[in-house]
């Protein structure tokens, strides 16, 4: 029971964070710095925490502070000065790999690459602390990642309907053109760059909490910054659902790999990763659910026609 | 209206503007026009804050915009249309022109409003067709029209609205232009590299050529002009030879 529900979990939460990410990618801002405030949120409140004994609630709201401030020193500039698609990518991809130097470097406080785990809150017996945030069973994680998922997909919900989406789309096709009608441009990128950076990190939070262990390299870095990328693109960055369905997706990916080889070959499913990630975006640029949506609705007029 | 005075840009060390000053008074049309790369669009990037200016000023309705970003161009009460249309392919043809109501208007409007503005500005200009993928030339001319009328102008920089379109259809623009100014009361500044339909509608002209201004006054003086004729004469573009028969008939 505790397997599939692990699983579970953690199609959620990826879901969840896949879900942030695609707020801004699917409006042409593709970044590679996601594993930056994935990796603030994680690493700021076991921080504290151990070192402070600050509870991840209070240590939540400086890793949002924290986060926000990243996402504008690094948005703003590319913004104003507009550097967009390659470029974007590359400065943000920079982002998350020097976030996860400084964790590594900072090793006399964050335990280095051998990564770190919160001190434990359920020494006499007790089975759940909610002011640590940590919890011996899996019930209460389900619940939450549950509810925080079905937020993301809120949030989702609300920017589809705004008139924000349109514009930030105006802005992603013809930014000058944008500009002329009044759009400020650089506001409107920012906007959304701080959400989807304060969603993120939320997840990264409640990850290093779950797992009761954080990692320069599965919390921030290349590695998961490409995995966010791929992810959502091979579930679908269009449709609502998409995200979730392509973390459902990288996770079978990585577990079937760890269940077919082990430890054997560390790198093997980043690898794997980006070669996918080629093969979809020419193969399937819509996502397996945006394919299957797609293929579905055309059945159904194929159907419909001969009658 | 709009006061422009002494707008210069370089272009690493290439002026593309040198020293132009014009006016434009409220309530006029003025044609802008000069041959192919004379610094038209330039003047009008300038204006729009697409561009900043090298030097000089601009001034509308007596406060300064020159240097200004674009969105704060807008709200300040000008719209412009691109020589080379920039419709939004990936919305629809509503939501390219209800977008433009929502985020041009200076002051809040709902949802709804930025819609109903949409819907008459496209009736204005007659775009048929419901879909921005299938316009033609044309179409997507008429659809910038739309766009930068939607943020309700005071002052409208109408770029090359000619350009690409057959005969009637630079009639029916150019009448377009006209009901514009006179339905709306918008001020336009219009800027065409041929003289020819350009000359039966505005009240003045301001001419460039090498991005100075050469020449200014009554169409029918400035189509007298010596130094207008040698500019157009000097060039042999077809159109050009198309507007300078116009001009005699
Ligand atoms: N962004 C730019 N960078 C460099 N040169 C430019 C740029 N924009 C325009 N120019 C040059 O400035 C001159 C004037 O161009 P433009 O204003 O587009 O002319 P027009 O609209 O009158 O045809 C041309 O020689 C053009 O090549
Ligand atoms: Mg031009």
């Amino acid at each position: 029971m505790n397997y599939p529900l692990h699983l579970a979990i953690l199609v959620l939460l990826w879901g969840y964070i896949y879900t942030s990410w695609s707020l801004m990618g699917r409006l042409g801002l593709v970044s590679f710095g996601h594993g930056a405030f994935m990796g603030i949120g994680a690493y700021t409140v076991v921080m504290l925490w151990n070192h402070f004994g600050l509870s991840p609630w209070l240590g939540a709201i400086a890793a949002f502070v924290f986060s926000a401030v990243v996402a504008i020193v690094i948005g703003w500039p590319c913004f104003r000065f507009r550097i967009v698609g390659h470029y974007f990518a590359l400065v943000t991809l920079a982002l998350s790999e020097v976030t996860r130097l400084i964790f590594i470097a900072a090793r006399d406080h964050t335990g280095g690459s051998l990564g770190a785990t919160p001190n434990g809150a359920l020494v006499d017996g007790t089975s759940a602390s909610l002011w640590a945030l940590q919890f011996s069973s899996k019930l209460p994680w389900l619940l939450i990642v549950t509810a925080l998922w079905l937020f993301g997909l809120w949030v989702w919900r609300q920017v589809d309907r705004s008139m924000g989406r349109l514009a930030l789309q105006a802005i992603s096709e013809e930014e000058e053109a944008a500009a002329s009608i009044g759009i400020h441009v650089t506001r409107a990128k920012l906007r959304i760059t701080i959400i989807s950076a304060l969603m993120t990190c939320a997840g990264g939070i409640l990850y290093a909490q779950y797992q009761l262990y954080v990692n320069p390299d599965t919390v921030s870095g290349i590695a998961i910054s490409l995995q966010m990328v791929f992810g959502v693109i091979a579930g679908g960055m269009f449709v609502m659902l998409g995200p979730t369905v392509g973390a459902a997706f990288t996770l079978l990916l990585a577990e079937g790999l760890r269940l077919a080889f082990g430890n054997r070959y560390p790198a093997l499913d980043a690898t794997i990763y980006g070669v996918m990630l080629v093969l979809f975006i020419i193969y399937m640029p819509k996502g397996i659910l945006g394919a299957a949506l797609e293929g579905w609705k055309a059945a159904r007029r194929r159907k419909a026609a001969p009658a | 209206m709009l006061l422009v005075d002494g707008l210069t840009k370089s272009f690493d060390g290439f002026l593309a503007v040198k020293n132009v000053s014009f006016e434009v008074a409220e309530g006029e049309i003025l044609g802008l026009i000069g041959p192919n790369g004379s610094g038209k669009s330039t003047t009008f990037n300038l204006i729009a804050g697409a561009l900043k200016p090298t030097a000089g000023s601009v001034r509308f309705r007596g406060a300064e915009i020159g240097g200004l970003p674009a969105y704060r161009v807008a709200h300040a009460g000008i719209g412009r249309t691109h020589q080379i249309p920039k419709p939004f392919r990936k919305l629809s043809l509503v939501d390219n022109v209800a977008l433009a109501a929502f985020y041009g208007a200076n002051e809040t409007i709902s949802r709804e409003e930025a819609y109903r503005r949409a819907k008459d500005t496209l009736a204005l200009v007659g775009i048929v067709s419901t879909d921005v993928q299938k316009l033609g030339a044309a179409g997507l001319k008429k659809l910038e029209l739309a766009r930068a009328l939607a943020t309700q102008p005071k002052l409208l920089l109408a770029d090359e609205s000619l350009g690409g379109l057959d005969h009637g259809e630079m009639e029916q623009a150019a009448e377009l232009l006209a009901a514009i100014r006179g339905k709306r009361g918008i001020t336009i500044v219009w800027v065409e590299h041929i003289m020819g339909v350009l000359m039966r509608v505005v009240d003045r002209c301001v001419v460039l050529d090498h991005g100075e201004v050469i020449a200014r006054g009554r169409p029918a003086e400035v189509a007298r002009d010596p130094k207008v004729i040698e500019v157009y004469l000097g060039t042999d573009a077809p159109e050009v030879q198309a507007a300078t028969h116009a001009r005699r008939q």
